[in-house]
């Protein structure tokens, strides 16, 4: 379980360290979606499963494909400078490589059976939604404040103009 | 050492089981869309039509291998394998009987959820690997519809969850000695259902492939065992999901009589079938019509489901 952990944690500072070193938007994305993985599997291996299955929900799973959407809607034009590169079998090799190891390591856990946590007792959904609704309240209610202002912000951009009512387009 | 050899032995029959099921799956479909559509499907090859598996297996693994040669080819190729990944590791964590399941995780819910939110990555870098305009517009509409199906999806479950007092989905079975959790979250099994298609992306939800508009959405450029690895994600999904519907609002193994396994075998294929039924039975909705129906029907209901549900346990004191 050390290992895993050690090795986990090495990969997710590697492809960061690739995120921010990619001249390539594609390239950074394919990183950031495994460093994201590895940091989940970082928190599973110290004990916090619930953390790692957020990690993976949210951010790879839903503002990762957000971010590919976002790229896949402004197709770089290939005949663009330095754009064609990703699309060279070298490009996907690193991220391949890595995503093979997590998933070598996933498949390792789950073998060996969770709770074996690194040092520490696990962490369960339980301790985090008491942690969240005691202690932590306000911090919860500010997050909460927040994102409906990003909600209604995005609501107001995405609006439609309607000249009945003297909006302008 | 006897303990490792005994879970990689459940681990490799689950396996095993799960790639015939979703094989047999093939002739099964077209023999039920043949009867509740008044004609008779594959019924030549072998007794009842049952050597079409062979064949059809014999046909998707000699079709030559091809790529277009102006196609991403790395990402076409690791695309489908993403989507068989993803889907056989959510299998580790359905108890198929006591005791007989790969992992006993404490989070095996949300870790469903998370791999089912992988799984996109598939649909969208394989269309958008094929630069093809078809494959790319599928890929675009599966993105959008399995991200918004996704968060009423993980919603349903809450009360599920609330009730059970777990994530762990073999406390959910236990839980449900007394009264199958479909009685008590009926809107949740619905809300469930519904996403559960959308997820799998099976008829009433398939504008990813629709094929009398996008040819074959994000799979037009994919042949051979490649698009066999599309088809089969696609067949392993819906087993998945149907055994998640017996887990979470059915039971999962709890019956009398019959052995557990058999009990959560027969009610799982029961939920297959009622698949086959609606791809029978029902039309496409228009995509805008999609979108909405998902986020002002089925998401308010979901919320809403969950604030009374969580006002009833609250209540009850439990």
């Amino acid at each position: 379980m050390n290992t895993v952990f050690y090795l986990s944690g090495l990969l997710a500072i590697l492809s960061t360290a690739m995120v921010i070193t990619r001249s390539n938007a594609v390239h950074a994305l394919l990183y950031l979606i495994l460093s994201l993985l590895a940091v989940a599997m970082v928190f599973f291996t110290v004990g916090a499963p619930f953390a790692a299955a957020l990690e993976v929900i949210i951010y790879a799973g839903a503002i990762m494909v957000l971010f590919v959407f976002v790229i896949m809607m402004i197709r770089p034009d290939p005949t663009a400078s330095g754009s064609n590169e990703w699309m060279r079998p070298a490009a996907w090799l690193g991220p391949g490589a890595i995503a093979a190891i997590l998933l070598g390591e996933l498949v390792y856990v789950l073998a060996q059976g969770a709770g074996q946590a690194t040092g520490l007792a696990e962490i369960g959904p339980k301790q985090v939604g008491i942690g969240l609704f005691g202690p932590y309240l306000l911090g919860v209610e500010l997050a909460s404040i927040l994102l409906l202002a990003g909600l209604i912000g995005a609501y107001h951009l995405g609006r439609r103009a309607d000249p009945s009512r003297g909006d302008k387009s | 050492m006897k303990g490792i050899i005994l879970q990689t032995g459940v681990a490799l029959a689950i396996l095993g089981v799960l790639v015939a099921m979703s094989a047999g799956l093939i002739w099964l479909e077209r023999r039920l869309l043949g009867l509740w559509q008044d004609r008779y499907g594959p019924n030549r090859a072998g007794r009842l039509g049952l050597l079409q598996v062979p064949a059809d297996m014999i046909k998707i693994f000699t079709k030559e291998d091809w790529a277009p040669p102006f196609a991403d080819k790395p990402v076409f190729i690791a695309a489908p394998a993403v989507i068989m990944v993803t889907v056989l590791l959510s299998f580790a964590v359905i108890p198929f009987a006591p005791g007989v399941a790969v992992a006993d995780l404490n989070i095996g819910l949300l870790f469903f959820l998370a791999m089912s939110s992988l799984s996109v990555y598939s649909i969208v870098l394989g269309g958008w690997a094929s630069k093809n305009k078809y494959s790319l517009l599928g890929a675009l509409r599966a993105s959008c519809q399995m991200l918004s199906y996704e968060v009423f999806m993980g919603l349903s479950l809450m009360g599920v969850v609330m009730l059970a007092g777990s994530f762990n989905l073999r406390d959910i079975v236990e839980a449900q000695r007394d009264l199958w959790f479909c009685v008590p979250q009926f809107a949740g099994l619905i809300i469930f259902l519904v996403a559960g298609f959308a997820e799998s992306r099976r008829l009433p939800f398939d504008l990813p492939e629709a094929e009398n508009e996008l040819v074959a959405g994000f799979h037009v450029e994919y042949s051979g065992m490649k698009f066999g690895m599309f088809f089969v994600g696609e067949y392993l999904g819906i087993i998945l999901i149907s055994a998640l519907i017996t887990t979470l609002f059915f039971g999962g193994w709890l019956g009398p009589v019959l052995p557990p396994v058999v009990w959560f075998f027969v009610k799982t294929f029961a939920f297959i079938c009622w698949f086959v039924l609606i791809r029978a039975s029902y039309y496409r909705p228009r995509y805008d019509q999609l979108l909405s129906f998902g986020w002002k029907v089925m998401l308010p209901l979901a919320l809403l489901n969950l604030a009374i549900t969580g006002g009833v346990v609250l209540a009850a004191g439990r």
